[in-house]
C-alpha cells in the first residue's frame, strides 16, 4: 500500500491540458494534408499513390474535377511525396464535423492536352450525404440534444468491424493522460445506459444487426459518432461482399471523426463537438481571391 | 538434414506421389505433389523430422492450371527452411483428406478452406462453417469467379447453432458479439454449473471484411496499407511481413539500415503491446493503479513512435524496399532517452505488481493451458511460450536484423495467467536490450531502394514474430503490379482454441483476465 502511494506521489499529475490549451504533439505527426489548389498542376500522381482513393479526378469536355475526401484519408502522406509543390502535411488533427460534406473538397480545372491541368475555377465543399441538405433542421435538433446531454455523457462503444486500431486509441481516452472522465464522460457496458454510440467501422455484414440493435437500445435522445476513415466511409475496405462501408449506411451519424486511427485528442474533440462543448474547427482551402 | 538428403528420402518413399521438388529463395523449398493426399507425407515429416505444420491454405488456380491447390507449410526444429507441400485438388471433384482428427491445430484452417473455396475436407471431425456464418448463402468468396463487390441477399435464419449444454443446474451464458468493454466483437457461449465454466463455444468472424480477397484487387504498393489494417495493434508487424514477402518474390535487396530500423520498430510495437497487456491483466483482477502506470508507459512509447514514424501505431513507415523515412541523429538520441526512461519506469511497474500478493494469488493457477494441449492445438507466441512451446520466428527464421542480435526466448511450462504475464515481462527486457543494441548502429546509408516492376507468378512466404506470435504471409504475384493471392495467418487464428481449453474449470469471473492474458486479435482472425 505504502509503495503504491509513494509511486503515485512521485509520478505526480500527468493529465494533458488539452483541450484548454493546444495539444503538444510531435512535428513529425502526419495530420491533415493541405492542398494548394492554385499551384496544383496535376492531381494524377497523388491520386495514383493514395491507398484509399481519398484523392480522385474526373475529366469531362476539357475540364477536370479533382476531389479530396478527408473522410477516406488515412494520413499516410503519400500525396505530399507525390506532389510536393501542391500538397503539404500539417499537424492539424481537429477535423471532427457534423457535416460529412465539409470533409469533401472539389476543385474545377481546365484540362491541358498533356493531361495536366490549369486555371483553377472553383473550390467547394462537397455534399456527400443527404443530411447536409437538412442542415438547419439537424442543427436545431442537435441543440436540443446537446442541452440535455451536454453536461454528463455515457458512451457505448461499438466495434462494427474495425482493425482494432481505433479501439486502441479509444481505450487510451481512459488512461491518466487523456482521462475523459474529467469531463463527466463515461464508457458504459449497456446501450440502455448510453447517450452516445461511438462506432468504429467498416460495418461488416456480420455486425450490421448487432449495430442496429445497439442503436435501437439507446434511449432517445441519442447521438452517434463515427470514428476513423473506415467508420466514416469504409476506408481502405470500402464496400464489398463482406463490408457495408461507413457507419451512416446503417445508422444516422451526428459527428464524423477522421483519422486512421484518430489520435486520442481528436476523439476527445469529436466527442465534445458532438455534445456542443467545443466548436467545430473550420479549415479553409479556398483561394483568397 | 540437408535439403538434398531430404528430397532424396521423400522421393524414395513417396516417388509416385511426387511431381517435383525445388528450393525457392534461400529459406523455402516446395514439394509439388500429384494427388491431394497429404496424409502420408505429413505423418512422415512429423514422425521422422519432428516437423511442425505451420499453416494450411488454398488457392484457386482453375483458370490457369485447371485445379485448386492446397498448401501445407512445415518447419523443422533447428532448420530455417520452410518446407511447403503443394497438393492439387481437382476442380471436378473438390475434396481433400482432412488432417484435423490427427492434428487439431489445423481444424479452423481446413474449415476456412471449405468455406472460402468450397473444397470439402473429407473426414473432418467437425465440418461446420467457421469463416462464414450459417446465415450466409452458399458462396465461396475466395474463388476467382466470385466478384469482390457481390451484393449478397439479406441474411436469413440462425447465425450459428450452439451445442446445447445439458444437466441439472447447467446454464448457458451468452456473451457478445458486443462485449462490455471497448474491445472487438465475437460471441462466447459459456456453459456453467454454478461458478465454474464447463464448456466454452466461440463464434468468431464477426469482423470478416474480405481482406484476403481485397489483396487481390489492390495494386501492390497500396496493399501495404491494407496489411497494416489486418490487426491495428500489429500494424508494423503485418506491414513488415507483407513487404518482406513482396521483396522476396521480386528479389529486392533491402538496405541494412532499413533492416535495423524495422527491427527497432518491431520491438517498439512489442513493448507497447506487452506493457499494455501487463497493465490490463492487473486491471482485470482489480489492481487499477498498476494499469494506470502501464497505460502511462504505453503513452511514453506512443509519443516516441510518433517522433520516429509520424504515427502512434507506426503506420505508413514500412514500405517495399525498406522504410519510408530515415532517422536523424536527434531521433536516435530521442529513442535512447525514451527507452532509458521506459526501462526505469517499467522496473517500478514490475516491482509494484510483484509487491501485490493478492494480484499474484489471482493470477497463479488461473487459466492453465497444459503444454501437451498447447502442442496439439499448435499454439504459438506468448501463449505458447508460457506453456512450453519453444517457438520464436526471430530466432528460428531470422529476418530484418535479428540474426545480428543476441536475445533469449523465455519459455515456461506452467501455462497459467501469471506465466503468460511473466513471458511478457521477460520479453520486454529482451526488447529493451535489442532496441539499445540496434540503435547503437550507425545509420547513415541507404534506407530504401527503388522498387523494380514486380514479376508475375512468383510465390513467396514471409514470417514475422509479431508481439502476439507467428505471423505468416504467403503471396503469388500477378501481372500489372497486382497479387493473385495473399494468404494471411495471424497468430490469433491458432490460439483461440487455447482459450477454450484454458477457461475450463475456472470461474466465469476469471474469464476476462484469462482472455486478456492471451489478448487475441478478432480482426486478425476474421480478416
Amino acid at each position: 500500500m505504502f509503495k503504491i502511494l509513494q509511486k503515485t506521489i512521485r509520478t505526480g499529475i500527468v493529465t494533458t491540458t488539452y483541450p484548454n490549451k493546444p495539444a503538444r504533439i510531435s512535428d513529425h505527426f502526419r495530420g491533415r494534408p493541405s492542398f494548394d489548389f492554385e499551384k496544383w498542376q496535376d492531381a494524377r500522381p497523388a491520386a495514383d499513390e493514395c491507398p484509399t482513393g481519398a484523392i480522385s479526378w474526373r475529366d469531362t469536355d476539357g475540364s477536370r474535377r479533382v476531389t479530396v475526401d478527408y473522410g477516406l484519408c488515412v494520413f499516410c502522406g503519400l500525396c505530399a511525396e507525390a506532389s510536393p509543390a501542391a500538397v503539404s502535411l500539417t499537424k492539424e488533427f481537429e477535423l471532427a464535423t457534423a457535416d460529412r460534406g465539409s470533409l469533401v473538397l472539389t476543385a474545377e480545372y481546365t484540362l491541358n492536352p498533356d493531361g495536366t491541368h490549369r486555371n483553377l475555377s472553383a473550390v467547394s465543399h462537397g455534399r456527400a450525404n443527404a443530411e447536409a441538405d437538412v442542415e438547419g433542421v439537424g442543427a436545431k435538433a442537435r441543440e436540443t440534444i446537446q442541452k440535455l446531454l451536454g453536461r454528463s455523457l455515457s458512451i457505448r462503444e461499438v466495434d462494427a468491424g474495425s482493425c482494432n486500431g481505433c479501439e486502441l486509441e479509444i481505450v487510451a481516452l481512459n488512461n491518466p493522460i487523456y482521462d475523459i472522465e474529467r469531463f463527466g464522460i463515461h464508457f458504459v457496458a449497456s446501450p440502455r445506459h448510453a447517450d452516445m454510440l461511438l462506432v468504429t467501422g467498416p460495418v461488416t455484414r456480420n455486425m450490421e444487426l448487432a449495430l442496429l440493435k445497439a442503436y435501437r437500445a439507446i434511449p432517445e435522445p441519442k447521438l452517434v459518432v463515427a470514428v476513423g476513415a473506415c467508420g466514416i466511409s469504409g476506408g481502405i475496405f470500402g464496400k464489398s461482399y463482406a463490408s457495408l462501408g461507413g457507419v451512416d449506411t446503417v445508422v444516422p451519424v451526428d459527428v464524423y471523426i477522421p483519422g486512421c486511427p484518430p489520435r486520442p485528442q481528436a476523439l476527445l474533440q469529436g466527442i465534445l463537438v458532438a455534445v456542443g462543448r467545443l466548436r467545430e474547427r473550420r479549415y479553409d482551402e479556398r483561394p483568397s481571391r | 538434414m540437408s535439403l538434398t538428403t531430404l528430397f532424396e528420402s521423400i522421393q524414395h518413399k513417396f516417388g509416385k506421389q511426387i511431381q517435383s521438388m525445388h528450393a525457392e529463395h534461400e529459406d523455402q523449398a516446395y514439394i509439388f505433389m500429384s494427388d491431394p493426399d497429404i496424409r502420408p507425407i505429413t505423418e512422415y515429416l512429423r514422425g521422422e523430422f519432428q516437423a511442425r505444420l505451420v499453416s494450411v491454405f488454398a488457392e484457386d488456380r482453375r483458370s490457369e492450371e485447371g485445379v485448386f491447390f492446397n498448401y501445407y507449410v512445415f518447419e523443422q526444429k533447428g532448420d530455417t527452411q520452410f518446407l511447403i507441400a503443394r497438393a492439387p485438388v481437382p476442380a471436378a471433384d473438390p475434396r481433400f483428406p482432412s488432417l484435423s482428427a490427427e492434428l487439431p491445430a489445423v481444424n479452423w484452417q481446413e474449415r476456412e478452406i471449405q468455406d472460402w473455396f468450397g473444397l470439402t475436407a473429407v473426414g473432418h471431425p467437425n465440418p461446420r462453417r467457421v469463416a462464414l456464418h450459417d446465415n450466409w448463402p452458399d458462396v465461396h468468396p475466395l474463388r476467382k469467379d466470385f466478384p469482390m463487390d457481390m451484393v449478397l441477399p439479406p441474411f436469413e435464419g440462425e447465425r450459428h447453432i450452439y451445442r446445447p449444454a445439458l444437466g441439472e443446474g447447467v446454464l448457458q451464458v451468452p456473451v457478445g458479439p458486443i462485449h462490455a468493454g471497448t474491445i472487438e466483437p465475437g460471441h462466447f457461449s459459456f456453459a456453467v454449473a454454478g461458478e465454474p465454466i464447463l464448456y466454452l463455444q466461440l463464434r468468431m468472424f464477426y469482423t470478416h471484411k474480405g481482406t484476403e480477397k481485397l489483396f487481390e484487387k489492390l495494386p501492390i504498393h497500396k496493399a501495404v496499407f491494407l496489411a497494416e489494417s489486418i490487426s491495428g495493434d500489429s500494424s508494423f508487424s503485418h506491414g513488415t511481413a507483407f513487404c518482406q514477402a513482396i521483396e522476396r518474390a521480386a528479389e529486392i535487396e533491402v538496405p541494412s539500415d532499413a533492416l535495423i530500423m524495422r527491427t527497432v520498430l518491431l520491438e517498439l510495437e512489442r513493448l507497447c503491446n506487452h506493457v499494455a497487456d501487463i497493465g490490463a491483466i492487473a486491471n482485470d483482477v482489480g489492481f487499477v493503479v498498476a494499469n494506470a502506470h502501464a497505460s502511462r508507459l504505453k503513452e511514453m512509447l506512443f509519443a516516441a513512435n510518433e517522433q520516429l514514424a509520424g504515427s502512434r501505431l507506426l503506420r505508413g513507415m514500412v514500405c517495399i524496399g525498406g522504410v519510408r523515412r530515415t532517422w536523424g541523429a536527434w531521433q536516435v538520441e530521442l529513442l535512447r532517452v525514451a527507452i532509458d526512461a521506459f526501462t526505469r519506469e517499467f522496473r517500478d511497474l514490475v516491482a509494484l505488481i510483484n509487491s501485490s500478493e493478492s494480484t499474484r494469488d489471482r493470477l497463479e493457477h488461473t487459466g492453465i493451458l497444459k503444454p501437451e494441449i498447447a502442442r496439439d492445438l499448435g499454439i504459438v507466441g506468448v501463449g505458447g511460450r508460457a506453456s512450453g512451446i519453444d517457438l520464436d520466428v526471430r530466432r528460428d527464421h531470422p529476418y530484418a536484423a535479428y540474426r545480428h542480435l543476441s536475445f533469449k526466448v523465455p519459455v515456461y511450462q506452467v501455462g497459467d495467467v501469471w506465466h503468460r504475464m511473466q513471458v511478457r515481462i521477460d520479453e520486454v527486457q529482451e526488447s529493451i536490450s535489442m532496441i539499445r543494441e540496434a540503435a547503437s548502429r550507425n545509420l547513415s546509408g541507404q534506407f530504401r531502394v527503388p522498387v523494380p516492376p514486380i514479376p508475375p507468378n512468383r510465390c513467396a512466404l514471409s514470417a514475422v514474430e509479431g508481439w502476439r506470435g507467428e505471423i505468416i504471409h504467403w503471396i503469388r504475384t500477378g501481372p500489372d503490379n497486382h497479387l493473385e493471392r495473399c494468404k494471411i495467418k495471424d497468430p490469433s487464428l491458432n490460439n483461440w482454441p487455447a482459450l477454450v481449453e484454458a477457461v475450463q474449470g475456472n470461474i466465469i469471473a476469471d474469464f476476462p483476465v484469462i482472455n486478456k492474458s492471451f489478448n487475441l486479435s478478432y480482426s486478425g482472425t476474421d480478416r
